[in-house]
């Protein structure tokens, strides 16, 4: 995918949206589609933040609650309550899953020299997943490095082993 | 004139591997003793079509080994030479060669031609002897009348095409200009054969040739085979003849261009071989596409279903047009012949990934054969169930397993000739690969009747590496299943062909993530079986679907054994929190899925008058506590690896019919789960019996 025309190359699109009150943003182009809340299927013995998994036209896609991986309060799923699918690369090959976030907010251009280095933070977000921050009308917008959440943040490195040994189950 | 020649090297490999593997077997048939014409006229087809194709390819290692080969053979054709251990053992080897040779040019490297000379001269030596007082032609190699000669300056040929050589398709004028690029060549025509215009037939060939070719320099030596190699194909439509031209002395006659050739091969596009030979080789190791042969009887069967499909949408879709109540009966029978058509289609579809387990099989006479010279000892190959059909993906997986199991069993399971026999045993042994289908699974077994497994000594292995506990109480599958423990080897020496103590782990994780399984039966002293169990196919399963707290999930049809209320006087408590049910005199562990899922909300739980499905799983067996039974359905396995990771105690994920998805269990790993729980069963279960028969009565 190209980036649309007229961005110069430092400067990229991102996706921003709402979780308890703050603004986070992935890269728009990990970003496969946005869809509404739907009821997922549990997976047992997972951390809680999987929620589980959901029929994304026949292809099993699991569901995460970012709310819950940051370790913020929950909140009941309402109207505006969106699933981000992202397509990321992990563990080798391109992995697709949902984020269940508030809401979405905007699309910006952000030039990554205008990006400020996270301050050390400690908790559920580590700085490792954070880009940097940058500041948007005077908001502050936290930029996600939404592949490194996947891969460390999401799966487990139990899947590390198994990947050599995989079999792929395909019709 | 160029053709893209890449398509047809592919087929060219995949054909060619085919023909060794068949002169191979039937090189091996020959071995037990006698030669059987067809037998031979086999080998020497396949060599033969090898041959032809490894010359228009190019590959002209390749082309000449085989040629020498074949001439070997066409004597055994003739009954000149019978089919002696040496003989077929020099084949076997050369086999062996030409294998290698083509998995080179087929990665597009150049092969190592030092071992093929070796062999080569082998094969000449053999071939030499014979020929030297049974034949008028004496075939001595280039190389040796040239250092008795001097240096060759080059060649007279004479090319008489016979009358139908413009009819197969050939063209002189081709293989002229092919002649040109080997080196000098002056040529003389002779059309005195020619006849007027009108009595001319444009399809016949009236011309004959003389051509002197000079090597261009000193250093571009032109050989025999390389004249010879640009007239393979017209062998038989022409008369050659090949002179050397040598200085002053009197070149000696050479006739090499009439030997017989059996193949119908002659009849092969000429435009093929023009193209350049040498490719670049700048190319990456070839990428090879994955092909499966199928049966046409298969594909025609697919077609005829897609077009009672076709009839049954169209059928459906008159309906729609105007429908009304009326009609729903016949909109039932439509929907019905719906179901009935994707079915079978869906079979047939699966049925063209099936392929018979004797593409893995085929291997292991060969291997025995070798292996048994080898270790000196003398072994039986048994084959059984050859004809069982297993997915292609599945079969290329345990391909090494079985190799590895079976050296295994001969090296470390059988013993030599002499123990045997003072064994009271056959001296001769057997290694038996047998496969058949059980329920949803196709089951191989590789057995022996050598010296069986120590139980003694492989429990101190195991203690000794740190494995087990010295006090462990094991029973005798335990013990062997060490075998397939990390890092273990029973074998007191490591050898080459099997023990280096990292193997069988291999083995058995392999086979696990595929979804089977291994186990090892054995009898000290009489001999040990191993079993691989695996799931038929991949991707789709026969499912029984269930409901534990408000939660589909889909448990394979095929591991269930039996359904059952539970009886409130059946169900007792053992150990801690292990629960078990007394079913015909056999205690069964009961699983509560929603505790192992954690899905309940509280722990405790009245099993009396729940449901209780009883599995089975390499002849082990739980009892699963749910809530509902649901239906029975063909699911669509989809892995939840893809984008997820595994998730313990579940093979996967499908789509249901309303459109959510359903977690596959995974009986053995809901086994290994609840490990604990069958352990402490299985202990009692042996020390039982006498208390169970007493309640029998």
């Amino acid at each position: 995918m190209e980036a649309v025309a007229g961005l110069s190359a430092s400067e990229n699109q991102y996706l921003t949206f709402i979780l308890s009150g703050e603004e986070y943003g992935v890269d728009i182009l990990t970003v496969q589609e946005l869809r509404g809340w739907e009821n997922t299927t549990p997976i047992p013995n997972t951390p809680s933040f999987v929620l589980g998994v959901i029929n994304l036209r026949g292809v099993v896609v699991p569901i995460v609650d970012l709310r819950d991986r940051f370790g913020l309060e929950s909140m009941e799923y309402g109207p505006t309550t969106v699933v981000i699918i992202v397509k990321v690369n992990a563990g080798g090959k391109d992995r697709v899953l949902g984020i269940v976030v508030d809401a979405v907010s905007e699309v910006y251009d952000i030039n990554k020299a205008d990006l400020q280095p996270p301050p050390d933070m400690e908790g559920s977000i580590s700085i490792d997943f954070v880009t940097g921050l940058a500041t948007m009308d005077e908001k502050m917008v936290i930029l996600l490095d939404i592949a490194k959440l996947v891969n460390e943040g999401i799966l487990s490195g139990s899947n590390k082993d198994s990947s050599a040994a995989e079999v792929e189950a395909s019709v | 004139m160029s053709i893209d020649l890449d398509q047809f090297k592919q087929i060219f490999f995949e054909e060619s591997f085919e023909g060794l593997d068949t002169m191979e077997s039937g090189l091996l048939s020959m071995n037990d003793g006698g030669t059987d014409l067809d037998v031979v006229n086999d080998i020497f087809r396949a060599a033969h079509s090898i041959k032809g194709g490894s010359a228009t390819f190019g590959f002209s290692a390749l082309a000449s080994f085989t040629h020498i080969m074949e001439g070997l053979l066409d004597e055994m054709r003739e009954g000149k030479r019978e089919a002696d251990p040496d003989v077929v053992n020099i084949l076997l080897e050369s086999v062996d060669e030409m294998r290698s040779l083509m998995t080179a040019y087929q990665d597009n490297e150049e092969p190592d031609i030092e071992e093929m000379q070796k062999l080569q001269q082998k094969l000449e030596k053999v071939c030499g002897m014979e020929v030297s007082d049974s034949s008028s032609e004496p075939k001595e190699s280039a190389a040796k009348e040239e250092t008795e000669e001097g240096r060759r300056l080059g060649w007279n040929i004479e090319f008489i095409p016979h009358d139908d050589l413009l009819t197969t398709g050939n063209d002189p004028a081709l293989l002229l200009s092919e002649l040109c690029d080997l080196g000098n060549v002056t040529l003389s025509m002779d059309d005195s054969n020619l006849p007027a215009f009108e009595n001319m037939n444009a399809e016949q060939c009236y011309l004959k040739w003389s051509i002197e070719l000079l090597e261009k320099d000193a250093d571009s030596v032109v050989e025999e085979e390389q004249i010879t190699e640009v007239f393979e194909w017209v062998e038989d439509e022409c008369d050659l003849l090949i002179k050397g031209i040598y200085p002053e002395r009197k070149a000696s006659d050479r006739r090499a261009g009439d030997r017989r050739e059996g193949g119908a091969q002659e009849d092969r596009r000429q435009g093929a071989r023009r193209t350049d030979t040498r490719r670049p080789s700048d190319k990456k190791p070839a990428q090879q596409a994955v092909t499966i042969r199928v049966d046409t009887m298969r594909i025609d069967e697919l077609i005829d279903m897609v077009g009672e499909l076709v009839i049954t949408q169209s059928m459906l879709g008159q309906l729609g047009e105007d429908f009304d109540m009326a009609k729903l009966v016949s909109l039932r029978e439509g929907l019905e012949e719906l179901e009935r058509n994707s079915r079978e289609i869906q079979e047939a579809v699966m049925r063209v990934r099936m392929q018979p387990i004797s593409f893995a099989f085929n291997r292991f006479p060969r291997m025995v054969h070798d292996l048994s010279q080898k270790l000196d000892k003398k072994v039986r190959l048994e084959l059984i169930g050859e004809e069982t059909e297993m997915d292609k993906t599945v079969m290329e997986k345990i391909n090494d397993p079985l190799v590895h199991l079976v050296r295994n069993s001969m090296d470390h399971g059988l013993e030599g000739p002499e123990e045997r026999l003072a064994a009271c045993k056959e001296e001769e042994g057997y290694v038996r690969l047998k496969a058949f289908h059980q329920g949803g699974s196709i089951v191989v077994e590789i057995s022996d009747d050598g010296r069986g497994l120590n139980r003694e000594k492989l429990f101190n292995i195991a203690v000794e590496k740190g494995v087990i506990n010295e006090n462990d109480v094991l029973t005798d599958e335990q013990v062997f299943m060490l075998l397939f423990a990390a890092g273990f080897s029973t074998a007191a020496e490591l050898s080459d062909i099997s023990g280096r103590g990292v193997g069988l782990d291999v083995v058995r994780r392999n086979i696990e993530s595929l979804g089977g399984n291994v186990g090892v039966k054995s009898v000290f002293g009489e001999g040990t079986v191993f079993t691989i169990r695996l799931p038929l196919t991949l991707a789709v399963l026969d499912g029984q679907l269930l409901q534990v707290d408000a939660q589909t999930y889909v448990l394979p049809l095929a591991s269930i054994i039996e359904s059952l209320q539970m009886d409130e006087k059946s169900i007792s408590g053992l150990a801690s929190d292990t629960m078990v049910y007394r079913l015909r005199n056999e205690y069964i562990p009961i699983i509560s899925l929603s505790r192992l899922f954690s899905t309940g909300e509280n722990t405790e739980v009245n099993l009396a008058g729940k449901l209780l499905v009883i599995v089975e799983w390499a002849d082990k067996r739980i009892g699963l506590c749910v809530d509902e039974l649901l239906s029975q359905q063909q699911v669509v396995i989809k892995s939840l690896e893809t984008n997820y990771e595994r998730v313990v105690g579940l093979s996967g994920a499908t789509i249901l019919g309303d459109g959510t998805v359903s977690l596959i269990l995974d009986v053995s790993s809901l086994m290994d789960m609840s490990n604990k729980a069958i352990e402490c069963v299985n202990k009692s279960n042996k020390l039982a019996p006498a208390n169970g028969s007493q309640e029998g009565v």
